[in-house]
């Protein structure tokens, strides 16, 4: 591989993310001996799990876990064989040589001949201008962080997938009302979890609906809704308003280096991990339009570390046959 | 700053010492409002114990768990965790809401200590 590089900062393979993809490719890439640095994020780490309470799904697990322990678990696995973590945000890449550089927000620099993309997803904005001004201030993308402070308060969340409908089930330990609003007339979560809130009687449905407004000064003090089908608009009291409406790919360093979809994700070539640029590949969110779970981005995060090593054994294979060649040429010109 | 033995630390502060600690201090008191269940919260406290370090004598760094002082949260409109607020002269000079990067944090601060 990169022994004969000694730079102390080179490294055979840098995972940026560290998520359930990012953290299951170093799990990989370590017990393959090729010591990855993993690039957890200063304030990201763990990735969107870290923000769930119970995981229920995630296989081998039969009374559930709660996600940041997973997480944890995750990275004590990566770090048992060998894989380094530093809890620092890359803040510029450089990909397209075949020495490729990260920096981080701490100003280090790290090179390496692979770089394995798990940068993950954002949380998707609701895109009206009260959101930012009222964020923090009853907008929130946290239940688990905020719900405690909305006891005894009725409230609303955004959105009609598992995650919606997980914040809105996790939301009735604290609120008196939880109104789930969603733009179609049914949920897209999954049956168990949706008939687990449509059974819930705290929870109520504002269907066909999405929010035009919100309300409040200081605080969120109700929302203006929009029916979907009618266009009639009404007013909604509430104090807390839940966004969880979907995810963002994070791709913006990524910008002008690997190819992107006009959504913003990572194209890799067919069912493999590569991206347009060899030695760079790329798992998880910020690849998946379609299944974005933890046990898929886990599974393409190995994939991204496999397809890695296989990368790294070619380059050794060419740097074999090129000093081979230039032993010819030496002993030749002898 | 009066509290000598814990320079360089974060301080935890709760509904008893909170007007000690932040809104009588003398110089800027950076406060991270928290609580053990969030996430989040965990993820910055390694950042806060740094800038503990880095600003001793010159910018207080204090927790306040909003789980067990929901009080002062209340008081301060805490409804979003982890809020890290600067205090400067009993007021509330700068909020950055959720889990920022440090050099964000850094950005808080020395826009409050230039302003001083």
């Amino acid at each position: 591989m990169s022994e004969s590089t000694t730079t102390p900062s080179h490294r055979n393979i840098i995972v940026v993310g560290s998520g359930p993809a990012g953290y299951t490719a170093a799990i990989y890439a370590a017990r393959a001996g090729l010591a990855p640095l993993v690039v957890a994020g200063s304030v990201t780490a763990g990735g969107a799990l870290m923000n769930t309470t119970e995981v229920e799904n995630f296989p081998g697990f039969p009374e559930g876990i709660q996600g940041p322990e997973l997480m944890e678990s995750m990275q004590k696995q990566a770090e048992r064989f060998g894989a380094e973590v530093i809890w620092d945000d890359a803040t510029s890449l450089s990909l397209t040589g075949e020495v490729k550089t990260v920096v981080t927000g701490g100003g280090e620099t790290y090179t390496a001949d692979a770089v394995i993309l798990a940068t993950g997803s954002a949380y998707r904005e609701l895109g009206i201008d009260d959101e930012k001004r009222l964020s923090g201030r009853g907008v929130s993308w946290c239940a688990t962080c905020d719900g405690f402070f909305f006891r005894e308060q009725e409230i609303l969340v955004v959105g009609g997938g598992d995650s919606a409908v997980e914040e809105a089930t996790f939301l009735t330990r604290f609120a008196s009302k939880v109104t789930i609003v969603h733009r179609r007339d049914q949920l897209r979560a999954s049956k168990i979890m949706a008939d687990r809130a449509l059974n819930d009687p705290k929870i109520a449905f504002a269907w066909n609906s999405e929010i035009v407004a919100i309300q409040g000064e200081q605080k969120v003090a109700g929302v203006t809704l929009r029916d979907t089908q009618t266009g009639e608009v009404r007013d909604v009291a509430a104090t807390g308003v839940f966004v969880a409406i979907g995810h963002v790919p994070r791709t913006e360093l990524l910008v002008g280096q690997v190819n992107l979809d006009a959504e913003g994700y990572i194209v890799v070539e067919g069912r493999s991990t590569r991206t347009n640029i060899p030695g760079v590949v790329a798992c998880g969110d910020a690849v998946d339009h379609t299944y974005r779970q933890a046990i898929t981005a886990a599974g393409s995060g190995c994939a991204a570390a496999l397809d890695a090593q296989h990368y790294l054994a070619e380059l050794a294979d060419r740097a074999d046959v090129a000093d081979r060649a230039a032993d010819h040429e030496v002993a030749a010109a002898r | 700053m009066t509290d000598a033995p814990t320079l360089g630390a974060v301080i935890e502060a709760g509904d008893s010492t909170f007007r000690d600690l932040v809104l009588e201090a003398s110089g800027p008191v950076l406060v991270d409002f928290s609580a053990a269940w969030c996430a989040p919260c965990r993820l910055v406290e390694p950042l806060l114990a740094e800038l503990a370090v880095t600003y001793r004598g010159r910018v207080r760094v204090v927790r306040v768990d909003t789980d067990a002082h929901p009080a002062t949260a209340a008081a301060f409109g805490v409804v979003s965790i982890p809020t890290l607020s600067v205090f400067s002269s009993g007021e509330v000079v700068r909020t950055a809401i959720g889990a920022r990067p440090k050099p964000e944090l850094v950005a808080l601060i020395e826009d409050v200590l230039a302003a001083r």
